[in-house]
């Protein structure tokens, strides 16, 4: 295939037009947005650019020509200067600490004249670069050796650490999207599911502190029960040994029908002890199996166990001793068991209801209420969902997130697509970081994650914030134009 | 690099994942806006500012349709404070006349948490309440230069007539109990205080409108919802039409000036009251405006009591005008005949003595009636309270009973706030007192002459006398005639009165003519007219006796019955007949006749204030 003929109509031949409708859409759809958070019923212009909306006006039309500069440029360039470009944006961000006022307490912003910008939003694009570059350098195997791990993380937490000075958590935090990288080039998936189990115990231990049955609370009861399922399935599924699965499994139905057995019959059984001696029981009886046919693969799964047993133990300790009482509170107040709506609930709880009074068709361009009067703070910016809810209802909140969740899965199919690993990992560092934010920013916005201060990808109103997903965005398109001139 | 297939598959992972969470997002998304209906209210009480319209409060005319009460409006000087700067405060406090620190003070008060609970810089907040309507137009012209103030019209009552202070009551704002006590009032809100204003509330206040205003959360107001089309009207108030004529109760307080006491006057025919007149009095007047809450003061603080309707709140002593129940009484318990005569030898003397005046003896009912004969009563009151084959506790009751029907020792029900229910003893209340049962008539024998621990207000006096005037039953006393768009209460159309036959009562009521044509009532004999009275003397531990009479004319279709009270003023004879018929002159012919206007400029000129003891500051 010949480079050397017109590259401009071959990007333009080439490029995945279904992605840039999406974002086209969601920008429009966000400048919308903004405009009617911001609208004051004084009923300014939509093109007055000292509104929020005139302003987002100016800062789309500049991230179309971002986007379509970017378009322009020789791919190659991205790879070639990978390196550079995170070395450099990370220089920025060092001396934005430094240089930055403070602004509301973060020390995030650089400011020229009337302009201001987050290099934060620009670090996105260089890390996954840099990322990219990382693990298309020759011969790299994740798994190969534990430094090419420690490189990976090293280009990871080194913005993390620096945008934590900034004292902007939440952009921070988006740098752990990468994790996801990780897993799709060979971390192993044990990994990710214990992150995810992690959590899942956490939340249930301490959400659902209340006495439930035999002695337990409904969180422990559920966790101990997922334990044991999660055991047989990975004797059945992992070590792949059907007998012992079946005596396992077998063996915990018939004491916990026994155990229900006593239950109804008014002997209380201690749960707690239940749980250990059953759990405990089959585990020894795989050890002693395993050493039996020398199969290792069982070490995982009893290492499950008495890792899952110990963190859960391990939960309520850390919460009720460790733990300052307001870090306590923050994370009751997110789980939804205690009511702060002065404090730290306040948002969360003005924007369920900003959105809950939208119902399902909403109550139409503005003519929401609370996001107009100014019940939800940082309605333009990471609450700017909650106009959505408002005005436009279910309907409107829907198709929004659904159009989100095509952008992305249509990301994955680009990623997948690509023959050079420079160009599927960096894809899949763009999808990671959008899933993240669209996931905290909404998971936020209707009170089912806790309130980090991430922007909502095209709609926030900030020309940083667009201009660092514009470019992510369309070095991807770039990437993805040339996918067939790219190899490895 | 080859592409390895195994790690690809991770894709579905991932893929899996992001959709996992969007379905969850959309389930919560769901739940919130179209299976929970809590987040929409509480955005609206969140977003929207039901702003109060204030229906025009109902007009008060008097029964001849003179208008006595009406609105008018008040100016408040509003402004919200965070909207205020850079004014001209010396021009202010020149505009309304008031001194840069008083401006100050008034500011200080509005931001006081205590004196203003609701204030907020971005609210409305008032600083000055009823202006004048100089000082409204003066500064309505100026009102440009001062940013952030403007101007809340309200209305206040305003008062066509200085007469019936006490029948008419006036507005106030509401207290913390009323609006805990009453949904409909909110802080600031006027409620009626005493008078008809109290008592018909309900009917006068009408119902508030309502206009749905959108506020931001800092509660600044951004305009109405909707346009408007939710908004509701108000009502205005039901307009009230009295019994009372203007003019005669007018008469009627200008008489009693320099007295205290009362005039009570009854259309016997309908219960109606014509004229209730308190004495001392005030203007109505006083109690609007920015004036009020001194005036108040000044009237609590008044020795002479103004604000307390001896009309129906004074418990006095009836004195003789209580022998004509005694009468009816023992006729209808056979405890006399008409022709039954009882000695009276300058008084009943019985073991025990009680004085009487010169006049023939001994005396049957109806002269005795006419000169207001105390041995006659006495006597009577004996043969009842000691009747052989039965106990004093038992005839007392009956007695009581009879008292009671006759409107006595329980609140009549006026329309008005605050009615004393006067008193009539029970034979408990006497075995208490005399530690037993060991009592006879003798112990209480004052009572059957209107003393004693009997008390009645001038009202039930009044009453007793249309009663008397109906031969024998009466309508609940009330002010109000007419509600527009609305009854009044049922009670006062229905027939009251005691088991008395007519026939006893035609005989009180010749008594009664017999002393306007021949006994103590002399004076009140009208030409042309046919009155009928009686009158009362009576004593009292608070210095020289009270004046006490009541009438009724015509004897034969009678048009008004009168109660006049007059305390410390001496015999019946002297105060209690020359008001009462001239009362009863005006409110009959319309004028006083030349031959008796001597009689009319002797109480205008007269004052008993003096012999009352109480001093005036």
């Amino acid at each position: 295939m010949s480079r050397s003929i017109d590259s401009d109509s071959s990007v333009f031949r080439n490029i995945d037009w279904i992605t840039v409708i999406i974002y086209l859409l969601l920008v429009t759809a966000g400048a919308i947005s903004i405009y009617a958070a911001s609208y004051d019923f004084d009923n300014a212009s939509i093109f007055d650019f000292s509104e929020f909306s005139g302003k987002q006006l100016r800062w789309i039309g500049l991230s179309l020509i971002i986007g379509f500069v970017i378009l322009l440029t020789d791919y190659r360039i991205y790879e070639a200067y990978a390196y550079p470009i995170y070395g450099v944006v990370i220089l920025v961000l060092i001396a934005t600490v430094f240089l930055s006022p403070n602004i509301k307490g973060s020390h995030s912003w650089l400011v020229f004249g009337p302009v201001s910008l987050q290099p934060a939003e620009f670090g996105k694009f260089a890390t996954s670069l840099a990322l990219a570059k990382l693990f298309a350098s020759y011969n790299f195997n994740l798994n190969a050796k534990p430094s090419n791990y420690f490189r990976a993380l090293i280009l990871i937490f080194l913005p993390v650490c620096i945008i934590l000075c900034q004292k902007e958590t939440g952009s921070a935090l988006v740098y752990l999207s990468l994790v996801f990288v990780l897993y799709r080039e060979g971390m192993s998936g044990f990994v990710l599911s214990a992150m995810f189990l992690a959590v899942l115990f956490f939340v249930l231990a301490v959400k659902f502190m209340d006495p439930f049955v035999m002695g337990l609370s409904l969180g422990e009861f559920s966790v101990l029960t997922l334990i044991c399922v999660i055991y047989c399935l990975l004797l059945i599924f992992y070590c792949r040994d059907f007998i012992i699965a079946r005596n396992v499994t077998i063996g915990m139905l018939a004491s916990g029908f026994i155990a229900l057995i006593l239950e109804f019959c008014g002997v209380h059984v201690n749960g707690l002890i239940f749980f250990l001696s059953v759990l405990g029981a089959s585990v020894l009886y795989t050890a002693v199996a395993m050493l039996r046919h020398h199969i290792r693969n069982f070490v995982i799964s009893i290492g499950f166990v008495l890792v899952s047993v110990g963190f859960l133990f391990s939960v309520n300790y850390v919460f009720d001793k460790i733990l300052q009482p307001h870090q306590q509170t923050r994370i009751l107040v997110l789980l939804g068991i205690e009511e702060d709506l002065r404090g730290v609930g306040y948002n969360v709880n003005q924007s369920k209801i900003a959105i809950g009074s939208g119902g399902i068709e909403g109550k139409g361009f503005l003519n929401g209420t609370q996001t107009k009067l100014k019940y939800v703070p940082e309605q333009h910016t990471d609450f700017i969902f909650c106009t959505i809810g408002e005005e436009q209802g279910f309907i409107g909140s829907s198709l929004v997130l659904i159009a989100f969740l095509v952008l992305i899965l249509r990301l994955i199919v680009i990623a997948e697509r690509q023959k050079s690993t420079f160009s599927r990992v960096y894809c899949y560092c763009v999808l990671s970081i959008l899933i993240f934010h669209v996931c905290i920013n909404v998971g936020m916005v209707i009170g089912l994650c806790p309130v980090i201060g991430i922007p909502l990808p095209f709609f926030s109103y900030g020309g940083s914030s667009l201009w660092g997903f514009t470019i992510l965005l369309f070095i991807l398109l770039r990437l993805d134009a040339a996918r067939k001139e790219i190899r490895d | 690099m080859r592409k390895n297939y195994q790690l690809a598959k991770r894709r579905f992972v991932i893929g899996g994942f992001i959709t996992l969470v969007v379905i969850i997002y959309l389930w919560r998304l769901f739940s919130l806006q179209v299976a929970d209906e809590t987040y929409k209210q509480n955005a609206e009480s969140n977003a929207f500012l039901k702003k109060t319209i204030y229906p025009a409060r109902g007009l008060i005319y008097d029964r001849e349709g003179r208008l006595l009460v009406f609105n008018q409006p008040a100016y408040d000087i509003m402004l919200i404070p965070k909207d205020v700067h850079d004014i001209d405060t010396v021009a202010f406090c020149d505009l309304l006349g008031i001194t840069p620190n008083q401006y100050k003070e008034l500011w200080a008060d509005m931001k006081n948490p205590r004196k203003n609970p609701g204030y907020s810089s971005y609210t409305p907040q008032k600083l000055l309440s009823h202006i004048s309507f100089e000082d409204y137009g003066k500064l309505q012209e100026k009102l440009y230069m001062f940013p952030g103030f403007y101007i809340q019209t309200r209305t206040v009552r305003k008062y066509n007539y200085p007469s019936g202070a006490n029948i008419l009551g006036n507005i106030r704002e509401v207290s913390a109990e009323d609006v805990k006590r009453d949904q409909y009032y909110r802080r600031g809100d006027y409620t009626g205080d005493l008078g008809v204003e109290k008592s018909y509330e309900e009917a006068l206040r009408g119902k508030k409108g309502m206009e749905i205003l959108m506020r931001d959360a800092l509660g600044r107001i951004k305009g109405k919802y909707e346009n408007g089309a939710n908004d509701v009207a108000p009502e205005s108030g039901n307009n009230l039409t009295l019994a009372i004529d203007m003019e005669l109760q007018a008469y009627g307080e200008q008489l009693m000036q320099n007295k205290i006491g009362a005039i009570v006057a009854i259309e016997p025919s309908t219960g109606e009251i014509l004229a209730l007149v308190t004495a001392p009095n005030y203007d109505p007047s006083l109690l609007v405006g920015k004036e009020r809450g001194k005036n108040y003061a000044n009237l609590v603080l008044d020795p002479l009591k103004p604000l307390y309707d001896r009309s129906i709140q004074g418990a006095y002593p009836p004195g003789s005008t209580f022998k004509p129940t005694q009468g009816l009484i023992f006729l209808q318990e056979g405890v006399i005949t008409e022709a039954t005569a009882f000695p009276c030898y300058h008084g009943y003397i019985n073991g025990i003595r009680v004085g009487c005046h010169g006049h023939g003896s001994p005396l049957p009912l109806k002269p005795a009636l006419q000169t207001s004969c105390n041995g006659y009563f006495c006597w009577g009151f004996k043969n009842m309270i000691d009747k052989k084959g039965t106990t004093p506790s038992e005839q007392l009751g009956k007695w009581k009973d009879y008292l009671v029907d006759m409107g006595y020792g329980y609140r009549l029900g006026v329309d008005l706030p605050h009615e004393s229910r006067g008193f009539i003893p029970n034979s408990e209340f006497y075995s208490k007192s005399f530690r037993g049962p060991k009592w006879s008539a003798n112990s209480i024998i004052s009572v059957s002459i209107g003393q004693g621990e009997v008390l009645a207000t001038p009202l039930q006096i009044a009453n007793l006398c249309a009663t008397i005037a109906n031969r024998g039953y009466f309508y609940t006393p009330h002010v109000v005639k007419e509600i527009a768009d609305s009854a009044i209460d049922a009670k006062y159309k229905e027939k009251r009165g005691p088991n008395v036959d007519k026939k006893y009562y035609e005989s009180i009521a010749e008594g009664m003519r017999m002393a306007v044509t021949g006994g103590t009532c002399r004076l009140a004999n009208l030409p042309g007219i046919e009155v009928c009275g009686k009158t009362g003397t009576a004593q009292n531990p608070h210095g020289k006796d009270h004046s006490v009479f009541m009438g009724f004319a015509p004897y034969h279709d009678p048009k008004i019955a009168v109660a006049v009270y007059v305390e410390n003023a001496g015999f019946g004879a002297t105060y209690g007949v020359p008001i009462g018929s001239l009362i009863m002159e005006k409110y009959l012919k319309g004028e006083i006749s030349p031959e008796r206007q001597y009689i009319e400029e002797r109480m205008l000129a007269s004052n008993t204030i003096i012999n009352s003891g109480v001093k005036k500051h």
